[in-house]
């Protein structure tokens, strides 16, 4: 009867509904970047799987609805852009070149150090893409033979720590100009981050924001070369 | 506009972007394709904001929630995940301190040089 009952789409689905709105709700009361909805959700999917041993399948039955929606809301990252197409044409040349140089260190930095700890290219591929945002991340890795899971994790710890540590980057750097923070936060910690830039100012929130599809594109393109 | 009308235009763009993807000689992946294409509709004014504003704002304010699935999904390598914990923990802070730096420092430098730039111009004016 369970088996059957978790083998129902809705069963995933509202799993994820319900999980997903406490884990907004925690973030709301404690206003920490670390209770990240997202993180709170697969943490507390992951432990009812595994406590009430339901398999994987039967949760991705729901699962694999929820996830044909990352194409479209990749797509309309469109608007985001053009809405920030004012701040974009101002700072044009120095926030695309940033974004670049970003990528390309992330980029680089990731294959590098996965080379150095002798990492194989499933584990390689999958953190290759780990600083841009996640629908763009997870095609990537998907094209390379990466583990999506592992990218997916990856690219959520990397925000949570850029949301986290921003202040003290920030200090680290002597980053004190708007656009340069903005552009920093988007191309180095993505969404989550972008949250934290918000939170400094309107000018580091848009910047970053763009920020976000900027370095998802010059990936995409570097990536083309590795 | 109705939503079914807007849902309409972002899966047809998202199609039309997955085609793109099939039809490119090199691995690109069909939702930047789309992405690319709405931005340069909505550039172009073929489509308008208020076209798959509501759409729209409904995926973007609930963005995490779509990849709960995806993330869930490491239950099956939690083994790997283990095993390798504390370099992928490593990779994880040393990239995003790099990028941080470079990408602050690039916007500096090409901030200072179009300065530099302008300056020249109006000092020779």
């Amino acid at each position: 009867m369970i088996d059957k009952l978790t083998a129902s789409p809705l069963f995933g689905v509202a799993l994820c509904v319900l999980t997903f709105e406490l884990g907004v709700w925690l973030q709301k009361k404690t206003k920490s970047p670390l209770c990240n909805p997202l993180l709170i959700a697969i943490v507390l999917i992951a432990a009812v799987l595994t406590v009430f041993k339901i398999p994987l399948e039967n949760f991705q039955q729901g699962g694999e609805l929820i996830t044909f929606f990352l194409a479209p809301a990749t797509a309309v990252l469109a608007l985001s852009v053009y809405n920030k197409l004012a701040v974009l044409k101002e700072y044009f040349l120095p926030v695309v070149a940033g974004c670049t140089a970003g990528s390309l260190v992330s980029v680089a930095s990731a294959l590098l150090l996965c080379r150095a700890f002798g990492f194989d290219e499933s584990l390689t591929y999958a953190l290759m893409p780990k600083s841009v945002t996640t629908p763009i991340a997870m095609e990537l890795a998907e094209q390379h033979g990466g583990l999506v899971a592992v990218t997916v994790a990856a690219v959520v710890f990397t925000g949570i720590l850029g949301a986290v540590c921003v202040p003290l980057l920030i200090r680290l750097f002597h980053v004190g100009d708007p656009v340069e923070q903005g552009v920093a936060i988007g191309a180095s910690s993505h969404a989550v981050g972008t949250s934290r830039a918000v939170e400094l100012g309107e000018i580091q929130g848009a910047m970053s924001g763009v920020a976000i599809g900027i370095s998802g594109i010059v990936t995409v393109i570097l990536s083309l070369f590795v | 506009m109705r939503i079914l009308t807007q849902i309409g235009i972002v899966l047809s763009v998202c199609l039309i972007g997955e085609g793109i993807s099939l039809l490119l000689p090199f691995p690109f992946p069909g939702s930047i394709a789309a992405m690319l294409l709405l931005f340069l509709l909505l550039v172009t004014g073929a489509v308008k904001p208020r076209h798959i504003r509501e759409k729209s704002d409904f995926l973007l304010q609930n963005m995490a929630f779509f990849f709960i699935p995806a993330g869930v999904g490491i239950l099956d390598h939690l083994d790997i995940l283990y095993r390798n914990l504390l370099p992928l923990l490593f990779i994880c802070v040393v990239t995003t301190i790099l990028t941080f730096a470079a990408a602050a420092f690039t916007v500096r430098g090409v901030v200072a040089l179009q300065n530099r730039i302008r300056g020249k111009q109006t000092h020779d004016r």
